[in-house]
């Protein structure tokens, strides 16, 4: 059987023993789960990739320890989201994060037509207001909000891959959620 | 029945309240769920006017997705993190090599300056002192990175 169509299990087997093809493998199915989990907590493309690449390194060198019944993406999202919080807990990080916030969200498509500019350019300073309300919320709910209205998770799997209560996900939510709204006052 | 009829202001009632409204802002209601939502919202006005708050605030975030990065991203993803293993190994290895090399020369430079008998006392102790420095001050840095390792239980807290 080929990597390609391999299950996760059997490629963690594989990258145990020492392929790292399989490895490879894995990466591709995870890296853009990862690269996005790591986008909407740090803000920033370059410290995205950066850490999301490191998150698998380290996966690669701890290989020995994965389970492989379990799922592999909520092992690796716990060494990411710590490498995450390490990098925002720097205070001047941190401000450069905040100070890059705007450029890590895009709207969603309204279809075809013409856009008008002025309603264009209201949507892009929204989008920017939000970005940097959610980038300036403590990284416990800003997780929570990017894996729930980003990465589309439902508060099951956001529970699974954080390995928090699913009461602590919907009251962080409610929390994080409130905070945009204070922050976003009469604009929205 | 308002949050006050469900024991409203309890902290149990807020648990309830928070669950029912991030479900149906998230459309994860069930059918008695909603009947129960729908009961709250007509009965207290104030979480009527947080409902419609965070109602916009998800119509906001809904029209929103994070942003694509370029498209050779994921490309050279794979490559990166493979070139960047083995220099992490390359790295060990160079650090390795040079700790063996620098404690040799060391060791040497010592042997040649206690057994040149033109270089005063002072310098010869001063010399022995520099080399047994360095290796207890390597010596404890070690053992220290150990015990920590083997024995922080904050070790994987996140900080």
């Amino acid at each position: 059987m080929s990597h390609a169509e391999a299950t996760d299990a059997t490629l963690i087997r594989r990258a145990q023993g020492g392929d790292r093809a399989a490895f490879g493998e894995l990466v591709s199915r995870y890296m853009r789960r990862a690269y996005f989990g790591a986008l909407g907590l740090l803000g920033s493309h370059d410290d995205a990739l950066d850490v999301s690449q490191e998150a698998f390194i380290r996966a690669f060198r701890a290989r020995r320890s994965i389970d492989p019944e379990r799922p592999f993406f909520p092992w690796l999202y716990q060494i990411l989201r710590r490498l995450c919080f390490n990098v925002g807990r720097d205070r001047g990080t941190r401000r450069r994060l905040l100070e890059q916030a705007s450029p890590w969200l895009a709207s969603v498509a309204s279809g075809a037509g013409a856009v008008d500019p002025s309603r264009a350019a209201e949507q892009s300073e929204l989008r920017d207001r939000v970005a940097a309300a959610i980038q300036g919320l403590p990284a416990g709910q800003r997780e929570i909000i990017v894996l729930r209205e980003f990465d589309g998770l439902s508060y099951g799997e956001i529970a699974e891959v954080t390995g928090i209560p699913l009461g602590t996900v919907m009251s962080r939510l409610h929390t994080a959620r409130r905070s945009l709204a204070a922050k976003l006052g009469d604009e929205i | 029945m308002s949050r006050e009829g469900n024991g409203g202001g309890t902290a149990a009632s807020e648990e309830r309240w928070t669950r029912l409204l991030m479900s149906a802002l998230d459309g994860e209601l069930s059918e008695t769920e909603r009947e129960a939502f729908e009961d709250v919202l007509e009965h207290d006005s104030e979480l009527r006017a947080e409902w419609a708050r965070l109602r916009r605030v998800k119509e906001v975030t809904d029209s929103m997705k994070l942003r694509e990065p370029p498209e050779e991203v994921w490309g050279s993803y794979w490559s990166g993190v493979y070139r960047r293993t083995e220099r992490g190994i390359a790295w060990i290895l160079v650090s390795v090599g040079a700790i063996v090399l620098i404690s040799w020369g060391l060791v040497h430079w010592v042997q040649d300056v206690l057994a040149d008998t033109s270089v005063p006392g002072l310098i010869r102790w001063a010399s022995v002192g520099l080399v047994v420095g360095l290796v207890i001050l390597f010596v404890s840095v070690v053992r220290e990175k150990l015990h920590i390792r083997k024995s922080d239980p904050y070790k994987d807290v996140i900080r």
